[in-house]
């Protein structure tokens, strides 16, 4: 329910004002630091600031308690004004052990403030990451302001009563935390001991330990006089919001693709991350009549998919990377059949098994060719947690209109950030829907392949019904009968037919905009998750005076119409990319035009700061 | 969307069924493609008895769909006046899975082949199996490649000499109803192409079976491996062919002189009845839940080339895929009410901004 909460009263505390701060949660896997950042995310969201939020998570599901390996972390950036990123460096760190604040010092700005569990820096967790003497005692930390806080052991005191053992009543430390970080900041409780209470409805005692450790942890902040902060609510339109990660964000697109559609949505998908979380989410929603299997593989995912694409369903797979190699023989079968049938790349570092959890932009040629034989289809890109809803439906929208396998491309990034989400702004979605063919479209026969003259499009008649029996497949065609043709120029006309249909596209697409100044001469070109950093490095770019503009492309196949037109405006194109520089490529290749090249291959996104240093070296 | 199901169930825009289900003749189910096999292959034998069959079941034509993957065998969905789905190598049960689980309505024959159906695609194979997705497989064994001329398969015996395996082939062949057993499939069966009762009698069967239904078609390759089921088509035949009949004890040979008993070690053995006395005979019993047995029977013949068991091996009820999805979709319609996507956007912690 739509809930508004006014900011709590903080009586007594001198507040220090402050326009936007980033504060990264780092623990061991095992402390619930995940937990802890969408609690403070979720409190800080009622609270009215703008923000955007990051886990990073270590590939390892359970690494050895307190080793570097082990530590899981999460970052939010929240502001009075509106944000784009989750931030680059933090200016607050917590860490919940030696591992975290190994792991995680580094990027904390000088003079940041550092807040330590200092309970976990004993000699065996020290050991255990290299500390040769305990940081929190020589003056290794002096560049940064140190509370250092004996969280366990004032949890354990806080939780005594409630009757819990010693291992689960240490386990509601993360939640002393969130109390300290919620003093210092002005975060009201009452969203998350809510939230408690529902959760551990069953469990009681868990619930009443971990609010007092919540509530110890504010009061410690009060009492202890930390400095206390306050971050004005930023101006946001009006609306009704929501927090949205990306892969949350393309399992509802999928759903309203299905309900706009009028089509069954059907989810063929086998386990990987950074994508499973879609499968996750599609699998709970079977009131809407969503089909989902766990399938043998990623090959039969697909295939299961363009089965019930042939049946009349809205036929969907899911994967990363190593998946989308294995699904590329069926893209070619559903390019040949002109089904319509969407996949969802989840980008991921590679090659092979690569960077599992870490994010890239390197699959889009292969998207783009990663097929034998000539077998283009439509590529659509989200680019941000939220723009995944739009991007599941606009996929939807040319595969059905089409006829065709369509590629959307998210990536690790933006899967698993989050950001607020503006529900009231949808409006109403577009009908995406098209009728089944359901009578002979020649004579008294139906030719499966009889094109509609604007989008070339072949008819969609499904099992089921009568008189339409027809029989489709991989061989290659003649046009219209759809009969097995092996002809030499019949071939020649049907690649240039399967590739002049996905190239029409082109008037069907939204124009690619840009946004900067006007007498701009250089042009900043982005796709997919490097949105956010590229808005934030010309922002401040423009802020010191320099000419510049951003245009991010969201159609990759085709580009939309005015591409070239929008290059041509600017005497440069500069194309940041997490990859060896693929769009570049295409621009190159597409429209001869000199696009220059910024890459970065860590498995991490840019840093606006970053990226803005790496803009100005090539002005 | 109003009720997903109901117009899942139904294939939206689809009018009623064509009337005249019971006046369908062959002719209705032959399309009008040229076939393209080789002179005297098995499977003109296959296709003649699915179109012979098909009038009977009393299921309208468009209900019915075709898929395959690729192959000699593959080509089988071009030939039928269905619906139908030529796909690639391996991935015909995958993808008939797609169609069974999206559309329960429909009736979905999977025609594969040795390399197609245990070779690249055995994982699919296994696993539509093991999920008893409602489909029925035709897997033509020829123990051969024959559209990529004339290399050996996975299920060619040990030794065979074959362009790729000039010396002879070092591997063990599959026995593909083994194999279905182990998967725990709920219809295993196996016939022969040129046995023109019982090829038929199977199909039905197989037709009538609500779950995965997997019948091995002995199919012979007259150019690359002919004569490969000799032993059970030719001379020899009535030695060598042993028919299975649920609730009928296992005897074969020309006079019937022959018969299969269990031993104390839970063995198969083959017995002259005459030694034993026919109640040792081994009843068979295809309705057994335990496939054990059936898997017994199944490893009595090393290959098509000693007394082999023709049949079928079991065909137990079971819940098949697509209809378990069915009623968790109809559960989950009833007991949260059907999707509303207004409601599930604004779900979990939203706020509002003024």
């Amino acid at each position: 329910m739509p809930t508004q909460i006014a900011p709590p009263k903080q009586a007594g505390a001198d507040r220090k004002e402050l326009d936007q701060v980033v504060i990264r949660f780092a623990g061991d896997s095992g402390d619930g630091m995940q937990l802890t950042g969408e609690r403070f995310t979720s409190a800080t969201a009622f609270f009215g600031n703008d923000l955007a939020t990051q886990p990073d998570f270590p590939a390892e599901i359970r690494a050895p308690a307190g080793t570097i390996p082990g530590v899981s972390a999460f970052q939010i950036q929240f502001s009075d004004h509106d944000i784009l990123t989750p931030g680059d460096d933090p200016s607050v760190l917590v860490a919940m052990n030696p591992a975290a604040l190994k792991a995680h010092l580094r990027e904390l700005l000088v003079g940041g403030l550092l807040i330590v569990n200092s309970d976990a820096f004993d000699k065996r967790n020290l050991d255990k990451v290299g500390y040769d003497a305990n940081p929190l005692e020589d003056d290794s930390l002096k560049s940064y302001q140190v509370y250092d806080i004996p969280m366990t052991s004032m949890t354990l005191e806080a939780v005594k009563g409630v009757g819990l053992g010693k291992k689960d009543a240490g386990r509601c430390k993360n939640m002393f935390a969130l109390g300290v970080i919620s003093w210092m900041y002005g975060r009201p409780l009452e969203p998350t001991i809510d939230w408690l209470e529902k959760k551990f409805t069953s469990k009681p005692q868990l619930a009443e330990a971990n609010v007092k450790a919540l509530k110890t942890g504010h009061a410690f902040g009060e009492t202890a006089e930390l400095t206390a902060f306050e971050v004005k609510p930023a101006t946001i339109a009006p609306g009704i919001y929501r927090r949205i990660t990306g892969n949350q964000a393309i399992a509802y697109g999928l759903l309203a693709a299905s309900v706009q559609s009028k089509l069954p949505l059907f989810l063929g998908s086998y386990p990987i991350t950074p994508a499973s979380d879609i499968l996750h989410e599609l699998s709970r929603h079977k009131n809407f009549g969503v089909r989902t299997i766990q399938a043998e593989d990623e090959i039969a995912a697909a295939g299961m998919a363009l089965g019930a694409a042939f049946s009349g369903h809205l036929g969907v797979t899911t994967t990363s990377g190593p998946g989308l190699d294995l699904k590329s023989e069926t893209l070619g079968l559903a390019i040949a059949l002109e089904l319509p049938m969407i996949v969802v790349d989840i980008q991921r570092g590679g090659p092979s098994t690569g960077l599992p959890t870490k994010t890239e932009q390197s699959d889009l040629l292969h998207a783009m060719y990663g097929r034998h034989g000539e077998a283009p289809l439509p590529i659509v890109a989200s680019y941000s947690p939220a723009s995944c809803f739009w991007a599941a439906v606009e996929a939807a929208r040319l595969a059905i209109k089409y006829m065709t396998p369509v590629i959307l491309l998210s990536d690790g990034y933006i899967a698993n950030g989050a950001e607020p989400w503006r529900i009231t702004a949808l409006g109403k979605l577009p009908d995406i829907s098209r009728d089944f063919t359901t009578h002979p479209n020649m004579g008294e026969d139906f030719w499966p392949y009889l094109r509609d003259d604007i989008t070339l499009s072949r008819p969609w008649a499904i099992p089921g019904t009568p008189g339409l029996e027809h029989r489709i497949g991989g061989l290659e065609k003649a046009d219209g009968t759809g009969n097995i043709d092996y002809e030499p120029e019949n071939h020649q006309y049907m690649s240039e037919l399967r590739a002049a249909k996905i190239k029409a596209i082109e008037e069907d697409i939204d124009p690619l905009e840009w946004r900067g100044d006007e007498d701009a001469s250089v042009l900043i070109l982005g796709w997919g998750g490097t949105y956010g950093a590229i808005g934030a490095a010309c922002r401040s770019l423009r802020q010191s005076g320099k000419k510049i503009a951003h245009a991010h492309i969201r159609h990759l196949s085709p580009f939309p119409k005015n591409t070239e037109e929008v290059l041509r405006r600017f005497d440069k194109v500069i194309v940041p990319e997490l990859n060896m520089g693929q769009l570049s490529k295409l621009i190159r290749a597409e429209f001869l035009i000199d696009a220059q090249s910024i890459t970065k291959m860590q498995g991490q996104p840019f840093r606006s700061n970053e990226l803005e240093q790496m803009i100005l070296e090539r002005m | 969307m109003t009720d997903p199901i109901a117009e899942a169930a139904q294939g939206r825009g689809v009018t009623e069924a064509s009337g005249g289900v019971g006046t369908l003749t062959r002719k209705d189910f032959e399309s009008d493609q040229e076939i393209r096999w080789c002179p005297g292959c098995g499977d003109y034998a296959v296709l003649s008895a699915v179109q012979n069959v098909m009038p009977e079941l009393g299921i309208p034509r468009e209900k019915i769909v075709f898929v395959s993957g690729i192959g000699c065998s593959s080509r089988f969905p071009y030939y039928m006046n269905t619906y139908g789905l030529h796909g690639i190598h391996g991935r015909a049960a995958a993808i008939a899975t797609g169609i069974a689980t999206a559309r329960p309505d429909l009736q979905v024959w999977v025609v594969t082949g040795d390399g197609d159906g245990l070779s690249i695609g055995g994982n699919h194979l296994i696993h539509a199996l093991r999920r008893n997705v409602n489909l029925k497989i035709l897997l033509f064994n020829n123990q051969i490649y024959g559209l990529t001329k004339g290399q050996y398969s996975p299920t060619s015996e040990e030794g065979k000499v074959t362009k790729s395996t000039p010396f002879g082939s070092l591997e063990r062949p599959f026995n593909p109803v083994s194999i279905a057993l182990g998967a725990e499939a709920t219809f295993v069966a196996r016939t022969i192409d040129v046995e023109r009762k019982h090829l038929p009698q199977i199909l039905r069967a197989a037709a009538a079976h609500r779950g995965s239904a997997f019948i091995e078609i002995y199919q012979n390759c007259n150019i690359f491996n002919d004569g490969a089921f000799i032993a059970l088509t030719g001379k020899e035949r009535s030695q060598n062919r042993i028919y299975i009949e649920h609730g009928q004890p296992i005897r074969f040979g020309p006079n019937n002189e022959h018969g299969v008993v269990a031993t104390s070690a839970g063995q198969l053995e083959i017995v002259d009845v005459a030694e034993v006395g026919e109640d040792k005979l081994l009843v068979h019993d295809a309705h057994r839940a335990d496939p054990g047995l059936a898997f017994s029977l199944s490893r009595l013949a090393d290959g098509p080339i000693s007394p082999t068991p023709l049949g079928i091996f079991r065909q137990v009820d079971a819940p098949a895929y697509g209809d378990g999805m069915e009623s968790q979709l109809r559960a989950a319609a009833e007991r949260q009410g059907p999707g509303n996507l207004e409601k599930l956007l604004m779900s979990g912690d939203t706020w509002t901004v003024e």
